[in-house]
């Protein structure tokens, strides 16, 4: 396997307020999934923002990404649009508010297809019917000619899914996807994912703090904190042999069933004590 | 979605007969007898009565009031006071001037306020952006008059290029019509754009900042594709409405236009009849104007369902 995306010492500051990200290094090979966990806060999100080159136009970046064997940082937007959508995308956490509530479901998936392929009508809707029936919906015609606020969040997710993998891109980047979700439609989107990741052979940065759901998706794990990856390593070596206090804590927090019932349930502080360094934000 | 536009046009129509009571009401208030304009200082109490009666001033409010209401539903505004005219004749031909000045005065103004909206919106923090938020400011502090006056000397006295006044009707001559309009409707729709342009500059930083603008670029779009393609019809609802609501500033610009360029619109009627207190003539004018407001705002209320299906309930599902 080789490097598909290798972020190095990535800096990230807004305005004059201490950096959001600051030094990151990152590495994710082709194919593989990798999970980012952390608190809010922590700069998993502008991790992805910043691959994407989406970042508010006040950000500051310094350090590498490369994508690919290509540079990101300080490409050209115009450049960086090409690559958006076909070579990596990105899965957003709000289904509710990330479609536009203006346009058919079918027509913002074909949009995708169509501005990278540059397909007649005929053929994006054939490609768009086929990517809906991909994530599971049985009913695909008449999905694509809902408009958004006629579908379910869960629905609305896969229609997000359909968008970032039509083009079947090497990467795709899911901001905590199943978040906003019922427990039990969770459930459904991540297979959803899963199968469709599968088939494209995707690599995948999950961004997510539910561990359960990291440990159900991804092969690896890296763990940041006030902007920094602490810790990196297979699923399963992160989760059962935890190498950082932050990760010990994260770990202990989320096995409730090994809580005696009737005792205090254990908290991160537990374990990284009053030792971190920064106060409240 | 029919019940939305019945219930629309039930408010139109209300608001037609409340305007037209309210209109009623003050040209009756204001001072000044036309009866005794007409007939001079040197008339007799009963030559002046007389002239009332002939005119119907006599009569009880509400009965001239219905004879008035009714008289314009069959297309009747009554006769001018001063000339004897039917107010129809009057106003007729000078629809069609006020009418080519403010439609093409607020179409210009939209035309120039669109992309500059956007632009302002999208390089706020950079030159452009500042650049055009600035001159909309610069703009909104010239008054339309000033601005015409201004466009009159460079382009009509200085340059020669086009007319300084006057008008030809669109039937007789077509270039001579567009000529003679290319300075008024400028200057109408520079001022106009001004205005228009914070509007959609905040309509549009308004998307910007939506999940599904992001969500567009995601997938590809530049900023500007991802505006046109995403940002114009999710912003058009609040757009359609401000320049709904802009109509009736442009009806009351295009008055002062045509009075800097001469030109024989319903405005220039309406300052001669209000000065010679041919207050029937004020009345058939406003009227018509506030026609044109209710009717343009009713059409951007209804317009809202066919720009956002969340908005057809029950309609579409």
């Amino acid at each position: 396997m080789s490097a598909l995306l290798e972020i190095t010492d990535l800096t990230v500051a807004f305005g004059r307020r201490p950096p959001a990200l600051r030094g990151v290094d990152l590495v994710v090979e082709d194919g593989q999934r990798l999970g980012l966990i952390g608190e809010s806060g922590s700069g998993k999100t502008v991790t992805a923002l910043a691959v994407m080159g989406l970042l508010p136009d006040t950000a500051r970046v310094r350090g590498s990404i490369r994508l690919g064997g290509r540079e990101l940082v300080g490409l050209r937007d115009k450049e960086m649009a090409r690559l958006r959508g076909d070579l990596v995308s990105m899965i957003f956490q709000e289904p509710m508010t990330a479609l536009d509530p203006t346009m058919r479901a079918g027509r913002q998936v074909a949009e995708a297809f169509r501005l990278h392929r540059g397909a007649d009508a005929g053929r994006a809707r054939e490609a768009v019917l086929a990517m809906l029936t991909a994530v599971g919906f049985t009913d695909a015609a008449r999905l694509a000619d809902s408009y958004p606020h006629q579908l379910s969040g869960g629905q609305r997710q896969r229609v997000m899914t359909a968008m970032a993998l039509i083009n079947s891109p090497r990467l795709v980047l899911c901001d905590e996807p199943t978040t906003a979700l019922d427990v039990t439609v969770q459930a459904t989107v991540l297979r959803v994912l899963d199968e469709v990741l599968d088939a494209e052979g995707a690599a995948c940065l999950f961004i997510s703090h539910d561990l359960a759901v990291v440990s159900q998706l991804c092969s690896d794990v890296a763990v940041m904190l006030e902007g920094a990856v602490v810790e990196r390593g297979s699923a399963q070596q992160v989760f059962d042999a935890p190498a950082h206090a932050y990760t010990a804590g994260l770990v202990a927090t989320s096995r409730l069933d090994l809580v005696v019932p009737g005792s205090r349930l254990p908290t991160v502080a537990d374990h990284v004590g009053r030792a971190r360094s920064r106060g409240p934000r | 979605m029919l019940r939305t536009i019945g219930v629309r046009l039930g408010v139109f129509a209300l608001g037609l007969v409340v305007a037209s009571v309210v209109i009623f009401a003050i040209t009756q208030a204001l001072p000044g007898d036309i009866a005794r304009v007409l007939l001079g200082d040197g008339a007799s109490a009963d030559q002046v009565a007389a002239r009332r009666a002939q005119l119907g001033l006599d009569r009880p409010l509400p009965e001239q009031y219905l004879a008035w209401v009714g008289g314009m539903v069959r297309g009747d505004f009554g006769q001018s006071w001063l000339s004897g005219l039917p107010v129809r004749d009057l106003i007729g031909p000078r629809v069609g001037v006020t009418a080519w000045l403010a439609g093409l005065g607020l179409l210009l103004a939209a035309a120039i306020a669109l992309p500059l909206g956007a632009l302002a919106a999208l390089k706020r923090r950079r030159w452009p952006g500042f650049l055009t938020s600035a001159l909309a400011q610069v703009g909104m502090a010239v008054p339309a008059f000033w601005a015409g006056i201004l466009l009159v000397v460079v382009f009509a006295i200085g340059l020669r290029w086009l007319p300084a006044n006057g008008y030809v009707p669109l039937r007789s001559d077509p270039l001579e019509w567009a000529s003679h309009l290319v300075l008024p409707v400028v200057s109408l729709g520079l001022v106009q754009a001004a205005v228009l342009i914070r509007y959609v500059r905040s309509a549009f930083l308004e998307v910007l900042g939506e999940d599904h603008f992001r969500t567009a670029r995601s997938i590809g779009w530049t900023p500007w594709r991802a505006l046109a393609r995403h940002g114009l019809r999710n912003a058009a609802v609040s757009l359609v409405t401000v320049i709904g609501l802009q109509l009736a500033s442009v009806l009351v610009g295009a008055i002062v236009i045509e009075r800097v360029f001469v030109l024989p619109g319903l405005g220039s009627l309406l300052l001669t009849s209000v000065i010679s207190n041919d207050l029937v003539v004020v009345r058939g004018i406003v009227m018509l104007l506030v026609l044109a407001v209710l009717l343009i705002n009713a059409l951007v209320d209804i317009s809202y369902v066919f720009i956002d299906p969340r908005l057809r309930t029950g309609a579409d599902r």
